[in-house]
């Protein structure tokens, strides 16, 4: 058997990009399937570069139709099986992303937030909120997870593969442009030695036994001919979500407490509020921080408890209202004046936070 | 009352009579492939993946684990199982839409790549599911729902030429064959050389198989053997097109 | 604990001042400290200015980005222009003094404005090659982001198979940094 990626815990720094490859590594991932496209291109690098020590497999396909649709081949197989991808590509991999929604395929795709709408810029932004938590023609049956930092890169694609294989959703990790190019430090380490076990995978095909004869054969569909047939299935996997939700959702806070006015964001642009916050708080000013970590299912809960005592929300995001939008329906029926700054495709400092806030507080 | 020939071992009786309209060619495809996947013993390793178009009605069709995919992604669904777990027979089942138009970048890259896995697309010169429009085959001065005054080729281009384009890029290993639901014992024959040569580990395994719609084509069982054999056979020639070991059969 | 000192570099292609950010950020974190480098990575990449932003401090680093920096080097006429946006009234901006006709680019709302002679120094002191080295012994000093000894270990972890084929180049680029500080501290 091939000797484990990583040994023990270390301390390295490095880009985003490797940190996905990394940390997919350490997830036992045995595949990936992937197309060229910046920001994730160096995911496939390191990667490829890599894998052969450790005895696992990729394929470059032609676009991202194939890249989403051999990933779930990959995971029909029984493989924990991934993909990567940006902008334009999470556009296409929305096809194959519904098909593992109709199918309860587990999937992972990572997606690298740039500029939109179309090719506009390679380099970052969070407008792609509302295609990976509700691309498709469908529910939204999937996870999604928003990280922030190099730490919260690798923890969570490693639980990506935990969560899509337990609750049979398929699962985003959505990082953006600064986080895939950027470097700083972050922590590797065996997540067997954390005591995190990986959920084993499970062929949905071609297992022991002949079919009709030993076992009954494998006849998986995505198509209905009565809408009543439909109906039932949906039912079934909306209740399946609506239970599992609670166990997947998270978020981070603080200061929440006796705050006049949170300041929600999420991704990279929490980093930004959490140092305004900090420093508001300093001087006085009463503002609370609200991240939420996964925006499908959106921590509906917390949201509202927080909700239900601050005044004022200041939603932040490099995006024209995408992350405002979920927490409009998330917090439906709630007081609090919901305000913005909003900054689509570009980044947003910290200092733009607390101008805004004192902006708002005078 | 007539006794019908024996089923292939490996289909599903539950789910018979079929699905597929009266005269339609797809059972007898469908057949050859049974045949060919019982002599060979193979049910237990065959992973079939059918398209979405009529072909998609073939989802419970055998005995035999399977898939449905999307429209045009049957090739590289099969393709991802395939590379995940070199075991699996993986069969990939689909129309000429899907094969040619939505998924013609998929069969392409695939064939270029020499995935070991068999394709089969199933030329019926038109969409069936969606009610009769041009498909990339439809023939010359053929009438559909999208081209009612007769297929122009001047406007809307020649019927593709799948297996020779096929057997043009791709590389040795790869076998290549049309075949015909006029004659299924040949179909079989090629069907069968298609999942030998994966098993083998050759290279891709490309077969397609001109079949019948008369639903569509609005002919009775006379017209519609007539158009098979004589309108489709002028254009879409009959035979093995690429062999390995045999380079002087490459292309036309 | 201070807040983190934040550096934003500039210059063409192939002056090398992304690798100048990485081993200034490299360097921070063999010391245990926090550090963040954001290369622009725009399709500037190819034919534009090349602009690096480093954060380097004692906690966690907030947003990749910044709207001020605390020094601000830039190292052409292209790169003076596109990096005041950058400048604050606590800011230290730094460019090359052998850009030409720049007076008018340049910053007016700054802390201190230094003109060094990097470009001529490496061109007929030491070797163009080592350019963005003395920026890098420029930056040190200015800011103290990191100690020498420690970014001469960077450099060594990064060049260090081919410092052994040539010891000759361990020794200028060393002394490229050495030359860089010096620059500054005449200034200063």
């Amino acid at each position: 058997m091939p000797e484990k990626p990583i040994q023990g815990e270390k301390k390295v720094f490095v880009t985003g990009n490797e940190v996905v490859a990394w940390a997919a590594l350490a997830a036992e991932a045995e595949i990936m399937y992937g197309y060229p496209i910046t920001p994730q291109n160096e995911i496939m690098h390191y990667w490829t570069r890599t894998i052969p020590k450790f005895g696992r497999r990729f394929l470059q396909t032609e676009d991202e139709l194939s890249a989403g649709f051999t990933t779930v081949g990959g995971v029909l197989a029984g493989r924990r099986a991934f993909t990567a991808t940006a902008g334009p590509g999470n556009i296409l991999m929305q096809e194959p992303l519904s098909m593992a929604e109709a199918m309860r395929v587990p999937i992972v795709a990572v997606v690298e937030q740039r500029g939109g709408p179309s090719t506009a810029t390679v380099i970052y932004s969070q407008q792609e909120v509302t295609l990976t938590t509700l691309g498709g023609n469908g529910e939204g049956l999937r996870v999604v997870y928003s990280t922030a930092t190099h730490q919260d890169l690798f923890d969570y694609t490693i639980k990506a593969f935990n969560t899509a294989w337990k609750y049979r959703f398929p699962t985003f990790v959505l990082a953006d442009g600064y986080q895939a190019k950027m470097r700083e430090s972050v922590v590797f380490y065996d997540p067997a030695e954390r005591g995190i076990k990986m959920v084993p995978t499970e062929a949905y095909v071609g297992r022991p036994g002949m079919p009709g004869v030993d076992r009954p054969p494998m006849h998986m569909r995505n198509t209905y001919n009565m809408e009543e047939e439909l109906y039932e299935v949906l039912q079934e996997y909306l209740a399946d979500y609506a239970k599992a939700a609670p166990e997947i959702e998270e978020h981070e806070a603080f200061d929440t407490a006796d705050a006049d006015l949170v300041v929600i964001s999420h991704g990279v642009v929490s980093r930004a509020c959490k140092m305004a916050v900090q420093e508001l708080r300093q001087q006085g000013y009463k503002v609370g921080y609200f991240r939420p970590i996964t925006l499908r299912p959106m921590p509906e809960k917390a949201l509202r408890e927080v909700a239900a005592t601050a005044k004022q929300f200041l939603v932040v995001e490099s995006a024209q209202g995408q992350l405002a939008r979920l927490l409009k329906e998330a917090m439906y029926g709630g007081t609090a004046e919901m305000l913005t700054l909003f900054k689509p495709g570009v980044g947003v400092t910290s200092e733009e936070v607390v101008a805004r806030v004192k902006e708002i507080k005078g | 009352m007539t006794v019908q020939s024996a089923m292939p071992k490996c289909w599903n009786e539950e789910t018979k009579p079929h699905k597929f309209c009266p005269g339609c060619g797809h059972g007898l495809v469908l057949k050859a492939l049974g045949q060919a996947i019982d002599e060979l013993g193979i049910q237990d390793k065959v992973v079939f993946g059918c398209d979405i178009g009529c072909s998609l009605l073939s989802w419970d069709f055998f005995n035999v684990d399977t898939i449905q995919t999307h429209h045009g992604r049957t090739n590289p669904v099969i393709t991802g199982m395939k590379r995940a777990n070199a075991d699996i027979i993986g069969v990939a089942y689909m129309g000429d839409g899907g094969g040619y138009a939505i998924g013609s970048q998929h069969l392409v890259s695939a064939a270029t790549r020499n995935e070991r896995i068999t394709s089969i697309v199933v030329n019926n010169t038109q969409y069936g599911m969606t009610g009769g429009q041009m498909a990339p085959t439809t023939m010359p001065g053929q009438k559909t729902e999208t081209t009612p005054y007769g297929r122009d080729p001047e406007t809307t281009g020649s019927p593709t030429q799948g297996p020779e384009m096929v057997a043009a890029i791709a590389p040795e290993g790869a076998y290549v064959a049309r075949g015909s639901v006029a004659n299924v014992r040949q179909l079989k024959g090629y069907i069968k050389k298609a999942l030998e040569n994966q098993m083998a580990g050759n290279g891709f395994s490309f077969v397609e198989a001109l079949s019948l719609c008369p639903t569509n084509w609005r002919t009775n069982a006379k017209d519609t053997w007539k158009f098979l054999e004589e309108d489709m056979y002028k254009y879409f020639k009959v035979g093995e097109l690429k062999v390995p070991g045999s380079q002087e059969k490459e292309g036309q | 604990m201070g807040k983190a000192v934040k550096i934003v570099l500039a210059g063409e292609g192939g002056q090398g001042v992304q690798s100048v950010a990485e081993i200034l950020a490299e360097a921070a974190n063999e010391k245990g400290r926090e550090a963040l480098y954001i290369p622009n990575f725009g399709v500037e990449q190819r034919g534009g200015v090349s602009v690096a932003f480093l954060q380097i401090g004692d906690e966690p680093i907030g947003a990749p980005k910044f709207q001020i920096g605390d020094i601000v080097i830039a190292l052409s006429d292209r790169a003076v222009s596109r990096t005041r946006q950058y400048v604050g009234p606590d800011t230290v901006f730094v460019y090359d003094s052998g850009i030409e006709d720049i007076q008018d680019e340049l910053p007016t709302n700054t802390n201190k404005i230094y003109a060094i002679p990097a470009i001529e120094v490496s061109k007929n002191e030491l070797h163009p090659r080592v350019f963005n080295v003395i920026i890098m012994g420029a930056v040190i000093k200015a800011t103290g982001v990191v100690a020498m000894e420690d970014a001469k270990n960077a450099i060594e972890i990064k060049l260090g198979s081919k410092f052994e084929k040539d010891p000759k180049l361990r020794e200028m680029n060393f002394k490229a940094m050495e030359r860089g500080a010096e620059l500054v501290a005449g200034l200063a």
